[in-house]
């Protein structure tokens, strides 16, 4: 086995170091060429460079060995969040309030004794990097949990990795459901807990009665299945067919100009509200050619299941004034445990230089990073251990009074988070303001009701 | 416009009342007690409560609602902060003795704020400004009643400016279209033949339908064929506006494609270079742009909204530098060398992407637009973003300057001798590597002039190059490599093209679309659509 595993992994650091070596070769090469013959020299160069790759790999393979042996005394962790490409907007501060939290754990005397060690991975938002980065943790680094992933196709992705290696993956964002893991803890919420009350609040007298439905979302597997669940949940409540539009654009979309005729050209057939589920960095050309169109909440409310305070930072915000969005935690929300988690953050990002340290906010994908990691914590403590079944079996049942002020229990059956819902409007400051909320958390349902298939599964 | 009637139904009271406004009564603290309460009906109750009472007290109120500035303290009371940050009372405005230690805002939904907008507008509809007018106008005609009629009778009869006039005959028509009597309901329906919202065919429409009891709504034959006729007619310039908005953002898309590929139309089209690094001049160009926002953030705030224009210099020369160092530390030593090349510039791209990294960051930096870019302008009901008519004619003039530099200055001929034939060229004594580098120099500067552009409708990160890179290649080579005119009649076609399918098959479908014709077009034609015969570049 750990003969398999080190010949996978020199296999990858070759390939890796050879495709970039042939770049550096080319350029180089090219320079020389009055002196040598090029074609020559590249694969001369070629097969030279190819030993000392082989020897320099060995060696780093066996200096990370004897790393991991030296630092036997603390527990590490694993971080797998997109510090680049299309998710980075959103994964960074994830990657932030992990670091934070572990600080604050290891400040507080460590756990069982040893410090928590931080393994940082950037997976690129690059869904079958994110595997590969998973088992670099778990097989190489040897972490005992990761926390990470933002949108779900990097969790299906790297899913199959924690079963085989049975580790374990706290994941913080709301997400479609549909999935079940002995590996996956999940801190955010299932659709019962975000995209069903907040389509139930549009639908009422008090949130302004929408009677059409424009389901817009990025195309892959969270928005798909969410809207597969509204759209039955619609119909059961008597929308017509006619009335629920369903459109998706690709990853990264920027031109949202014939979308936002298109909605226009929908609400006028009646009351309309977009349910957006654009996730990472096209909410921001949507939201500008929304403003820039002059399509306002109160003609056309649009609720988005994946902007928070973070992905508004970088939008001028006041012509959004009135847009929803559906949470379990805002960082509006009054009261001690928020205010302290705030602080903390802030404090964090100042010593720690963040880049736009001014406008630092938390949102609920941080607060359900935030709340995983302390429940792991508590979950270890009790179980004396890190051992990854030991561990699982503490955390169900685990509380934890969370910063949204609701205390927060992990459920024993489904690994889900019992989660307060709550609905904010935008503000023209870019912060929400919350305009309703369920009075206790609620359970969730990872496996939706309103999708055929899935009655056996309700006790879950 | 009625199909929302029972929104309608809670507001016709107040709206009736403010018609026949009663004498002497005056707001009380019991009619605006109602905002204190958590529940939202509460809350629109004492709106309706306010907007009965209608007078100017009671406008300042709804308008100090809607911006948010009524507070509520903790014993229930509604109270104002005044500019020394005193809390004082929100009718009486006497200040509040002792100061509460605490207070929150009273909170505003959508619901609402769109019924304080109509409570405002209806207010203000006998304004004195035109502005104020028109924006009530509006306002009211999407939150239209029955009981309204005769307000708006009223209003109509002392409007002057036109097009206020229009919208509120439109209005009125529209509640006419209910009326008793059926000559009113055809002249109301003739009116409406010369409307152009979708709306009003939507309501018309519904007319022609039967209800349960298997009747038409619209009892009158003769009247259902002025409304079929007002339909068709009403078709016609939603069909007209529709295909003007298509062709408008696909003018938009095809601009901004334009300024993208422009750049590598020099570098590529004219050079041969093919240059995989250049999106990452985009992305220079675009922080570039971001760059100078943050300096006249900070040393010259009061004239931010000039940025955009001192960014187009910096853009044009920090790319064009970067590009020149390129050209002579590594391209230049390549040419004639395609694979190597391409190889070399996709290294150099990873390179600068994660430079920009480092010093920037990997999340994507804010570029806002300055208030001039900011908003449309509304045509047929179509709102045409001003950042957007500002690249449709940025693209203009660079393509214009870009056509006069080639073909009227002494370096365009250099460059168009150099690359029709070197050697020649060499001969009769042009300087050909000087040539090169301020070709691939201008080539690059251009890129980040529309970085600039970029920055200003969509995301600004490290990888902002790689999204557009695939997409300036697709035209130079749809439009065929060697001149200019083949990438201006590919980038707006290619736009158009998109947005015109888009509505049809969706955003996905259509990036598949275009390329599979892409690739048809090329199998067919490997010079390109437009490639002039028998003057290849590389002869």
């Amino acid at each position: 086995m750990v003969f398999f595993i080190m010949a996978r992994f020199m296999l990858y650091t070759l390939l890796a170091v050879q495709d970039l070596k042939l770049i550096l070769i080319i350029s180089v090469s090219g320079v020389r060429k009055h002196f040598f013959n090029y074609r020559l020299r590249i694969i001369r160069m070629n097969r030279k460079q190819f030993i000392k790759t082989v020897i320099s790999a060995t060696l780093g393979i066996s200096s990370a060995f004897a790393m991991t042996a030296q630092a036997e005394e603390t527990i590490k962790v694993g971080i797998l969040h997109s510090l680049s490409g299309t998710m980075a907007i959103s994964e960074t501060a994830l990657k932030n309030t992990a670091l934070m939290t572990i600080e604050e754990i290891n400040a507080n005397g460590g756990l069982l004794g040893k410090q928590l060690e931080p393994v940082v991975v950037d997976p690129a938002s690059n869904w079958p990097l994110f595997a590969e980065k998973a088992r670099q943790l778990i097989t190489q680094d040897e972490v005992d949990v990761v926390f990470g992933c933002w949108t779900s196709v990097s969790r299906k992705s790297v899913l199959p990795v924690f079963e085989e290696l049975n580790n374990l993956l706290f994941y913080p964002v709301q997400y479609e459901g549909e999935e079940l893991s002995q590996n996956v803890f999940y801190t955010g919420a299932a659709p019962n807990q975000q995209a069903i009350p907040a389509v139930e609040y549009l639908m009422s007298e008090e949130g302004g009665g929408a009677k059409r439905w424009y389901l817009l979302g990025t195309d892959y597997v969270y928005p798909r299945t969410t809207n597969k669940i509204l759209r039955a949940f619609l119909i059961s409540k008597g929308v017509e067919e006619s009335d629920i539009e369903e459109v998706y654009t690709p990853f990264g979309h920027s031109d949202y100009q014939t979308i936002v005729a298109d909605i226009k050209k929908f609400s006028a057939g009646g009351k309309t509200a977009v349910v957006s589920t654009i996730n990472g960095d096209s909410n921001v050309p949507f939201y500008k050619e929304l403003g820039n169109a002059g399509l306002k909440a109160t003609d056309v409310p649009v609720v988005a299941f994946s902007v928070g305070e973070e992905e508004l930072r970088g939008i001028d915000t006041k012509p959004l004034l009135g847009h929803l969005a559906a949470w379990n935690y805002f960082m509006s929300v009054k009261g001690k445990q928020n205010r302290s988690f705030t602080k903390m953050y802030k404090a964090w990002a100042m010593k720690n230089g963040v880049p736009n340290l001014d406008t630092v906010v938390t949102n609920d994908p941080m607060e359900a990073t935030y709340v995983g990691i302390k429940m792991w914590a508590q979950a270890v403590e009790q179980a004396g251990t890190t051992d990854v079944d030991a561990v699982r079996e503490a955390m169900g049942g685990q509380t934890f009074k969370a910063p949204s002020g609701f205390t927060l229990t992990m459920d024993a059956t489904n690994h889900h988070l019992h989660k307060p819902v709550m609905i904010g409007e935008i503000l023209p400051n870019g912060q929400f303001q919350v305009v309703w909320s369920t009075k206790a958390p609620i359970r969730a349902q990872p496996w939706s009701p309103f999708i055929t298939g899935n009655e056996s599964k309700q006790g879950l | 416009m009625l199909n929302n009637k029972r929104n309608a139904l809670l507001f016709i009271l107040s709206l009736l009342a403010l018609a026949f406004p009663m004498a002497g009564a005056a707001l009380d603290r019991t009619d605006i007690s109602g905002l204190a309460s958590e529940h939202v009906m509460e809350r629109l109750k004492a709106i309706d409560k306010i907007a009965r009472v209608g007078d100017s007290d009671a406008l300042r109120l709804l308008k100090e609602l809607q911006n948010s500035e009524l507070l509520v303290t903790d014993t229930g009371q509604i109270v104002l902060e005044n500019d020394d940050w005193n809390v004082i009372d929100a009718i009486t405005l006497e200040m509040l003795d002792p100061q509460p230690d605490t207070y929150n805002t009273v909170i505003v939904n959508n619901r609402m704020r769109s019924q304080l907008e109509s409570a405002v507008g209806v207010l203000q509809l006998l304004s004195d400004d035109r502005e104020i007018r028109l924006t009530s106008a509006k306002s009211l005609r999407d939150n239209l009643s029955p009981s309204l009629l005769t307000f708006l009778n009223k209003a109509l009869a002392q409007e002057s400016d036109e097009e206020i006039g229009r919208i509120l005959k439109e209005s009125q028509s529209v509640i006419l279209l209910d009326s008793p009597d059926e000559q009113e309901r055809i002249d109301a329906v003739n009116y409406l033949t010369s409307s152009s919202e979708r709306r009003v065919r939507e309501l018309l429409v519904a007319k022609l339908e039967k209800n349960e009891s298997g009747e038409f709504e619209e009892p009158s034959a003769e009247v259902r064929v002025a409304i079929e006729f007002a339909v068709t007619a009403i078709d016609r310039k939603l069909t007209f506006i529709d295909y003007f908005g298509r062709l408008f953002s696909g003018l938009s898309l095809g601009s901004i494609l334009l300024l993208a590929a422009m750049g590598l139309a020099i570098t590529y089209g004219l050079l041969g270079v093919i240059n995989l690094a250049h999106g990452e001049m985009l992305m220079i160009g675009a922080y570039a742009t971001y760059v100078t926002q943050q300096l006249f953030v900070n040393y010259l705030p009061n004239y931010f909204d000039l940025y955009v224009l001192a960014a187009i210099p910096m853009a044009f020369l920090s790319s064009a530098i970067i590009g020149v160092v390129l050209e002579r530390s590594v391209i230049r030593w390549l040419y004639g060398r395609p694979l190597e090349t391409l190889l070399a510039t996709w290294g150099i791209s990873l390179f600068l992407i994660q430079l920009v990294r480092q010093i920037f960051g990997a999340q994507n930096v804010e570029v806002s637009n300055p208030t001039w870019l900011s908003g449309g302008v509304e045509v047929w009901n179509i709102v045409m973003p001003l950042n957007r008519i500002a690249i449709i004619v940025f693209a203009a003039l660079v393509l214009i300057g870009i056509w006069l530099l080639i073909s009227q200055t002494r370096l365009g001929l250099f460059i168009r001798s150099v690359t029709q034939n070197r050697s020649m060229a060499a001969c009769v004594g042009v300087n050909t590597a000087k040539v090169d580098m301020l070709a691939f120099g201008l080539g690059s500067g251009i890129a980040g002039l529309a970085g600039v552009a970029l920055s200003q409708v969509g995301n600004v990160g490290p990888d902002l190059g790689q999204a557009y890179i695939i997409d300036s290649f697709m035209v130079v080579v749809l439009g065929g490599v060697g001149q200019l005119a083949g990438t201006v009649y590919a980038a707006l076609g290619l736009g158009v093209f998109s947005k015109f399918i888009e509505p049809g098959v969706g955003a996905v479908l259509t990036k598949i679309i275009i390329l599979v014709f892409i690739i048809a077009v090329i199998q067919k034609r490997p010079q390109g659509l437009f490639a002039l015969k028998g003057r290849s570049v590389e002869g």
